[in-house]
């Protein structure tokens, strides 16, 4: 795509993520704006891998690590500190540094893709397991009980000027969708600045980038740690948009389907994770609905399917498409001026004969 | 001296690959490492560019013992690299290769009139927005050696730059690395012997770990030993 394509790509992207901002809470029940809350908190995690993993080239398994501390971190600060603003803070920061600790062994010990991806799956299933184990009154942070496999019930939102004033559910709409507008157009700017193309290097070659002079390892852990910290806020909107976090956040399924939106949105794009994540959101929700078909079994063969026929993802195909079309009939086009001028030409030389 | 290596040994489990070598060079050499297959030439290249941490032995680039150093660090000193396979980002078009090598080392500004500067000078310019993997063997090579060009670096250090290329390319390769030879210390690993004659100052030649001999080209191809090495002659007993 050129530029002013690009340009008007996320132009519109704008306008839409507006409209839904601010139509879709005046046109929808409540129960739809709340699972969409937790739609778009789930998107930012997508969007959150399909930065690390599209435009860094790192398989983080585990993108849920990042997610589950956001969420605890958030609802045991927020019980602790009575106030909803600095514990999302606290929150973000608090799967940044998780990032960071865990980035920094993985880059400077210079592991490969793989153990990346494996020792990153194995943090999230450690953690699921200790946490659910954490169910005695003896296990808590400060006033905080982290529950076990009942989680953490976290207190509603307040504003951030006036704690004893909180926001109804249908306003974290409001709160979340702009999380994810503002995330989305900070990775875009990100992988146009000089760190983001010199990660984006990094996937395309690893060592010719070392070779450039480029320190490897520390650009890695930035852009884990980015990451990380945008993985912790959709913890936070996550835990608040369904009221609770719980242990399940770290399991297998939900480490696997992190992945899966990415695959089915398309790498190396940023949307494309975020309607990945929708998308499959919506379906899931769908077929919850129903009892014919198993949902996993048809996610499954979902995702066997893309991967078969679409492997770049939905979004890189559909521009592919559309490059296409254009080109062809730009040729069909400039093919129809030559006939015609090669036309006059000859009535020409009738003329002059 | 701009670079020196005392007594550098890179062992493989128990194959020694180079054998206690002391090798040296001047500013503004243009050196040539030749050898037959496996004579150590590509592990010494490694062990210079800091890619492999020698067994035993130092590198020493301008009074610096980099042994120990990672290869960024190397590369930062103003070392250009250029490793045997086209290492290039085949996602990314010509001119953001270069680009990101310019921009290395200075600013983002200065990093666009280097890289048009570049492109220029490789007659690059019809190719300039065509993503690397699209592109020929040998154009890929050249992109590589502008991305090295675009680092400004004093000390260059080529293995097979020529490799793949067709005649006109190799050519303009050796027209090239005369002309970076201007501005810095040059050393190329090579096994194409009309490359080398076009370019070569000195050629030390390798063989089986060590330093068989070091001299002019004439010197070189004439010596009864490099023969042997080279074509298999058997000195008549």
């Amino acid at each position: 795509m050129k530029r002013s394509q690009e340009t008007n790509a996320l132009i519109l992207i704008g306008i839409i993520g507006l409209v839904t901002l601010f139509g879709v809470p005046l046109t929808l029940d409540l129960y739809s704006v709340i699972s969409l809350t937790t739609a778009v908190s789930l998107a930012i995690l997508a969007l959150s891998l399909g930065l690390i993993w599209g435009f860094g080239g790192i398989l983080c398994f585990g993108q849920t690590v990042f997610f589950g501390i956001g969420g605890y971190a958030y609802a045991i600060a927020a019980l602790n500190l009575g106030g909803s603003a600095v514990a999302i803070i606290v929150a973000v920061l608090v799967a940044a540094a998780a990032a960071v600790f865990l980035g920094y062994f993985m880059f400077y010990g210079r592991l490969s893709d793989v153990y990346l991806a494996v020792i990153t799956l194995t943090v999230t299933l450690i953690l699921y397991s200790v946490i659910r184990r954490t169910s005695g009154p003896e296990y808590k942070i400060g006033i905080a009980k982290i529950g076990g496999f009942n989680g953490i019930n976290v207190p509603p939102i307040n504003y951030p000027w006036d704690v004893n004033k909180f926001l109804y559910p249908e306003d974290f709409f409001y709160v979340a969708m702009v999380a994810l507008l503002v995330t989305y157009f900070f990775c875009v700017w990100l992988t146009k600045t000089h760190f983001g193309r010199v990660s984006e290097s990094i996937r395309e070659n690893e060592v010719r980038t070392e070779l450039l002079g480029y320190d490897v390892r520390i650009y890695k852990l930035c852009m884990f740690t980015i990451g990380g910290a945008i993985a912790g806020l959709a913890g936070t909107m996550f835990a608040n948009s369904i009221g609770r976090i719980t242990p399940d956040v770290f399991n297998l399924y939900n480490a696997a389907l992190t992945i899966i939106w990415v695959i089915i949105g398309g790498r190396g794009t940023l949307i494309g994770p975020v309607l990945g994540a929708l998308i499959f959101f919506y379906i899931t929700s769908l077929l919850g609905q129903q009892n014919v078909v198993n949902i996993n079994l048809f996610l499954g063969l979902v995702l066997i399917i893309f991967v078969l026929v679409v492997p770049k993802g939905i979004v890189p195909s559909l521009v592919q498409i559309w490059v296409r079309r254009r080109s062809r009939r730009l040729t069909a086009h400039s093919a129809r001026r030559m006939r015609r001028r090669g036309r006059s030409r000859v009535t020409e030389v009738a003329v002059e004969e | 001296m701009v670079l020196e290596t005392r007594a550098l040994s890179m062992h493989f489990g128990g194959v020694v690959a180079v054998d206690r070598v002391d090798f040296s060079l001047r500013e503004n050499e243009l050196r040539c490492l030749i050898g037959p297959n496996g004579a150590g030439k590509s592990t010494f290249f490694k062990c210079l560019s800091a890619q492999l941490r020698p067994t035993a032995g130092d590198v020493v680039i301008r009074d610096f013992n980099v042994t120990e150093s990672e290869t960024h660090q190397v590369a930062r000193m103003g070392v250009g690299i250029k490793t045997q396979v086209p290492n290039v980002f085949d996602g990314l078009d010509v001119e953001e290769n270069i680009w990101l090598s310019a921009s290395q080392s200075t600013s983002i500004k200065r990093a666009r009139v280097i890289t048009s500067e570049v492109i220029e000078r490789l007659q690059l310019g019809s190719v300039r927005k065509a993503q690397l993997g699209a592109l020929a063997h040998g154009q890929r090579q050249l992109v590589e050696l502008g991305m090295v060009l675009a680092g400004e670096p004093w000390l260059v250090i080529l293995d097979e730059p020529t490799a793949g290329m067709t005649q006109d390319e190799v050519v303009r390769t050796a027209e090239i690395i005369q002309e970076i030879n201007k501005s810095a210390t040059m050393i190329v690993v090579e096994h194409d012997m009309q490359f080398i004659r076009m370019i070569a100052q000195k050629v030390t030649v390798f063989h089986q770990g060590r330093i068989l001999i070091e001299g002019d080209m004439d010197e070189v191809s004439s010596d009864e030993r490099v023969r042997e090495v080279y074509l298999g002659h058997r000195r008549p007993q």
